[in-house]
């Protein structure tokens, strides 16, 4: 009997749940491949270290909002399900913006609402519904980790060219030398509007489909 | 399918919990946050005399450059036993002009002048305003305005804080050629050219920029007397 328990119990990082790490960063994307989270991606991606705070935040968000649902997912009156998936999400996003006021206090300024805003992140809902209300916790927080990750990491790459031809900088340190702009070089100033994270977002989907076959819808 | 009766257990409790640890957080936090907002006040108030510094040196600097905080009524004459950096001006605002404390922010830069540095506060279109104004030695001519805001709209009203609105308002003066007090009008359409009590307003940001050009107003004629005294007799 105990040794057949055993034999059930997965590893805690089966190939299985690998997959669920892995899958959201590339294949599963939730920008690039579910088109999800795309309004705070465009608004924070100006400056590399809002985005890599953000990222952050949304990552820790939605794995524990994972976990923590997924641990009292039995529990849930099904009635009541979203009232409860929401009251979660929103109080570790109020303790998410709580912390980041007193920590980061020049980075949660310029995040202003968008913080406030994860609680509307379609990604949020999407894993809670879709996965963390059937899911052991175990899978569901690794889950979370791999969509906040994967949305991260969309939102670092887009941060980082549009700091570095937007205002010539990474992480708020100058990079393009000084005689470089003498020389007459000067900053995108459309890398600072949202409209060429749009149009990065798009370049990232280009390149990814055009490198896994299986994201081409062939309908 | 669950009772009603579990249904209200249920979210009363989840509701009860979250409250509590809610509570435990932000009661926790308060005094980091409140250390966040009082170096962001000085770095704002150093930058209305064009100091910019980092957060962790505010403290310094400002110790450094503020040589003096007073605070006056309103026809000029110093009140004692009150803060000035502590005052809110949203509160003082709310009460009736004669009784109002208002601060004065004193300055003294590396090359010996002294400028005096009043706070603004006013309603922009979504909420409240504020900003500081550094007059120079002669009460009238602005050396420095710093802006900021709660959450107008990005990219119209929000632009209050940058510095191509900002920087327009130096040289401007408060007082036209009789003495008497004018304040800056924030001009639709722009202002025109050599207007020295003028600057222009922002497209598609009228309202904030109206908002403004009365918070200045309102604000700065509290402080009129004391302008037009050159300082505390």
């Amino acid at each position: 009997m105990s040794n057949d328990k055993i034999k059930d119990r997965e590893p805690l990082f089966s190939a299985k749940n690998i997959k669920l790490l892995k899958n959201p960063i590339n294949l599963d994307n939730p920008i690039s491949v579910q088109v999800l989270g795309i309004c705070s991606a465009l608004a924070v991606t100006v400056q590399l270290k809002p985005a890599i705070v953000m990222a952050l935040s949304v990552t820790i968000v939605t794995a524990f909002s994972n976990l923590i649902i997924s641990s009292v997912r039995n529990t849930i009156p099904s009635r009541i399900r979203i009232i409860v998936q929401l009251v979660v999400v929103a109080t570790l996003v109020i303790i998410v913006d709580q912390v980041l006021k007193a920590y980061v206090y020049d980075v949660s300024k310029k995040l202003s609402v968008f913080v406030g805003l994860i609680i509307t992140n379609c990604i949020l809902m999407g894993r809670l519904e879709a996965f963390a209300m059937a899911q052991k916790p175990w899978p569901s927080f690794l889950d979370g980790i791999g969509n906040g990750l994967g949305y991260g990491a969309i939102l670092i790459i887009v941060g980082f060219f549009r700091e570095l031809f937007g205002s010539g900088k990474l992480y708020g340190y100058s990079v393009i030398p000084e005689f470089a702009f003498k020389a007459g070089y000067v900053n995108n100033g459309m890398m600072i509007l949202p409209p060429m994270a749009l149009i990065l977002i798009g370049v990232i989907i280009w390149l990814q489909r055009s490198r896994n076959r299986v994201l081409i819808d062939k309908s | 399918m669950h009772s009603n009766k579990y249904i209200l257990v249920y979210s009363t409790i989840m509701v009860v919990l979250v409250a509590v640890s809610l509570t435990f957080v932000a009661v926790g936090l308060k005094p980091l946050q409140e250390d966040n907002i009082r170096i962001e006040k000085m770095q704002n108030i150093l930058a209305s005399v064009h100091i910019n510094v980092l957060p962790k040196e505010a403290i310094a600097t400002y110790q450094k450059y503020i040589t003096r905080v007073i605070v006056i009524n309103n026809q000029g004459k110093i009140v004692e036993g009150s803060d000035g950096f502590t005052i809110d001006m949203a509160l003082e605002l709310k009460k009736p002009a004669d009784q109002q404390n208002l601060p004065v922010f004193i300055a003294t830069l590396d090359d010996g002048k002294m400028y005096s540095i009043v706070p603004v506060r006013g309603k922009g279109l979504w909420g409240p305003i504020w900003g500081y104004i550094a007059l120079t030695e002669d009460f009238n001519t602005i050396f420095g305005v710093t802006f900021d805001h709660k959450g107008e709209t990005p990219g119209l009203g929000a632009e209050i804080n940058m510095d191509w609105f900002e920087k327009p308002f130096e040289g401007k003066q408060i007082f036209d050629q009789q003495g008497s007090f004018t304040s800056v009008r924030v001009e639709k359409g722009g202002a025109k050219q050599g207007d020295i009590h003028a600057v222009d307003a922002i497209s598609g940001g009228t309202i904030t920029s109206k908002g403004l050009e009365k918070m200045l107003l309102d604000c700065l004629v509290s402080y009129e007397v004391y302008f037009k005294n050159k300082g505390v007799i």
